[in-house]
């Protein structure tokens, strides 16, 4: 298993978001997250790479446990940091950094993580640009950018540390309509390549075209997990089937 | 009333030399608040609580005193624990610690300033937390902060007229000196001011000018 979480729990003051949620990732799969608001969908993500530290349960990618140690105290920043670094993580509202361009954007990581050269760094940022087919745009800054563009730059960020897994936060969900083919067509294009990619989404053609399998989330568990045809035509679970009618309402 | 263009005229070129050790002394606390300043902003923003705790500790002691008193402390306190100083470098390293206390402040609040998930991409690409200070977090709150950090320089400027009170030859000494043999308080007072204005509007420009050459985004 490529990555395996365990028992996640996380709260944040009294009001407890995520119960014991367990997943598990295989290289090379494309793994969709759904689930309604507040279900956990998110919070799990972030604990995947430990953006939010678990109150409980165990993540681990390749074997190795992430952010503790084998007797459960909390690692040093800098073991944390190179783990992390192994992790692709593309949010919802892109996070690019605003003072650099495009090419900086993805380069920054390669150069002052990986420790690459400037020009090495900046010859695989082109590349990675290249590949969200945004190659012609690399010397803009991200408010000069369109919402798609940006996700897309975020996503090349991503790809640019040559990550073991990226995981996706509602990566269209701040995007006009019209800007969410763009961004989920590199994404289709990533999980045909057979990048390893953990999705929450609500893009429930991306879910059925790109997934081997989606997990349905509620009240901060996993409820059932099965190939796309099998959640969406014959959901086993009420909770599953009640969500999917909301969607297609 | 009578006003004394002569005395003017005569007070001009001694003004002008306690104007001198007035740049002097407000140049070289500049340099000290602003470094001292910028290392206290990113101490307040280290992951180790006890630095925190030392610059929360002397921000609000530099906020909490008047800087007269601060300037007596330097200069008569010193002495007391074996470190004598030259009225000119007490006062510059009054003011230079006047000043580093709000700068600190400043450089907290900038970064503070910046938008979460700034600094969360940053931890996704695996970078640490001085890089992302370094990388990420300082070059984006220079807009947020030089304006009001030339506003701090610009109230030490001022408070440096509070260094005659140590004898510092400053602009204000200067012009006392003239009034106690003179006795034209309004001419000189009114000098100084005019010294003091020309002083702080240049300053106010060239802070202009550094804003505008900040990049935006």
């Amino acid at each position: 298993m490529l990555l395996k979480a365990e028992g996640i729990r996380k709260a944040y003051g009294g009001r407890t978001v995520l119960h014991g949620a367990s997943l598990e990732v295989a290289e090379g799969e494309t793994i969709v997250v759904i689930g309604p608001s507040g279900s956990g969908k998110t919070t799990l993500l972030r604990c995947l790479n430990w953006l939010e530290t678990p109150d409980a349960g165990t993540v681990s990618l390749r074997g190795e446990t992430i952010g503790r140690d084998a007797s459960g105290r909390l690692l040093p920043e800098s073991v944390l940091a190179r783990q992390r670094s192994r992790i692709g993580f593309v949010f919802q509202r892109f996070n690019l950094f605003a003072h650099l361009s495009a090419l900086d954007n993805v380069a920054i990581g390669p150069q002052r993580v990986l420790g690459l050269s400037r020009d090495a760094a900046r010859e695989r940022a082109r590349a990675e640009l290249d590949r969200v087919h945004l190659a012609t745009h690399v010397d803009k800054r991200p408010s000069q950018l369109s919402g798609g563009q940006q996700q897309r730059v975020a996503i090349a960020r991503a790809l640019a540390m040559k990550p073991e897994l990226i995981l996706f936060d509602e990566p269209t969900s701040a995007l006009d309509p019209e800007l969410v083919t763009e961004v989920v067509d590199v994404m289709r294009e990533l999980a045909q390549a057979r990048m390893t990619m953990v999705a929450v989404t609500h893009e429930m053609r991306f879910a059925r075209a790109a997934a081997d399998r989606v997990v349905f989330m509620d009240e901060g568990a996993v409820v059932e997990t099965g190939s796309p045809d099998r959640i969406f035509d014959a959901p086993a679970q009420d909770r599953t089937k009640r969500f999917l009618a909301h969607l297609h309402e | 009333m009578i006003f004394d263009w002569a005395l003017v005229q005569k007070s001009l070129p001694l003004l002008a030399t306690g104007w001198v050790t007035t740049v002097k002394i407000c140049s070289a606390a500049m340099v000290i608040g602003v470094v001292l300043g910028a290392g206290l902003g990113l101490m307040s923003l280290s992951r180790l609580a006890p630095a925190r705790w030392f610059v929360t500790a002397y921000v609000d002691f530099i906020r909490g005193t008047p800087l007269l008193i601060q300037i007596f402390l330097v200069y008569f306190a010193l002495p007391v624990i074996g470190i004598n100083l030259p009225e000119f470098w007490a006062g510059v390293i009054a003011l230079g610690l006047n000043a580093a206390g709000f700068i600190a402040e400043i450089v907290r609040a900038g970064v503070g300033s910046i938008e979460k998930g700034q600094a969360e991409a940053a931890r996704s690409i695996g970078m640490r937390h001085g890089q992302i200070l370094v990388h990420v977090l300082l070059p984006q709150s220079l807009r947020a902060v030089v304006p009001p950090t030339t506003n701090e320089l610009i109230t030490l400027v001022k408070g440096s007229a509070l260094l005659s009170v140590i004898s510092v030859y400053e602009l204000t000494r200067a012009g006392q000196a003239i009034i106690a043999v003179h006795f034209a308080p309004f001419e000189i007072f009114l000098l100084i001011a005019l010294y003091y204005y020309a002083t702080v509007s240049a300053l106010a420009w060239l802070s202009r000018w550094l804003e505008r050459r900040l990049p935006t985004w």
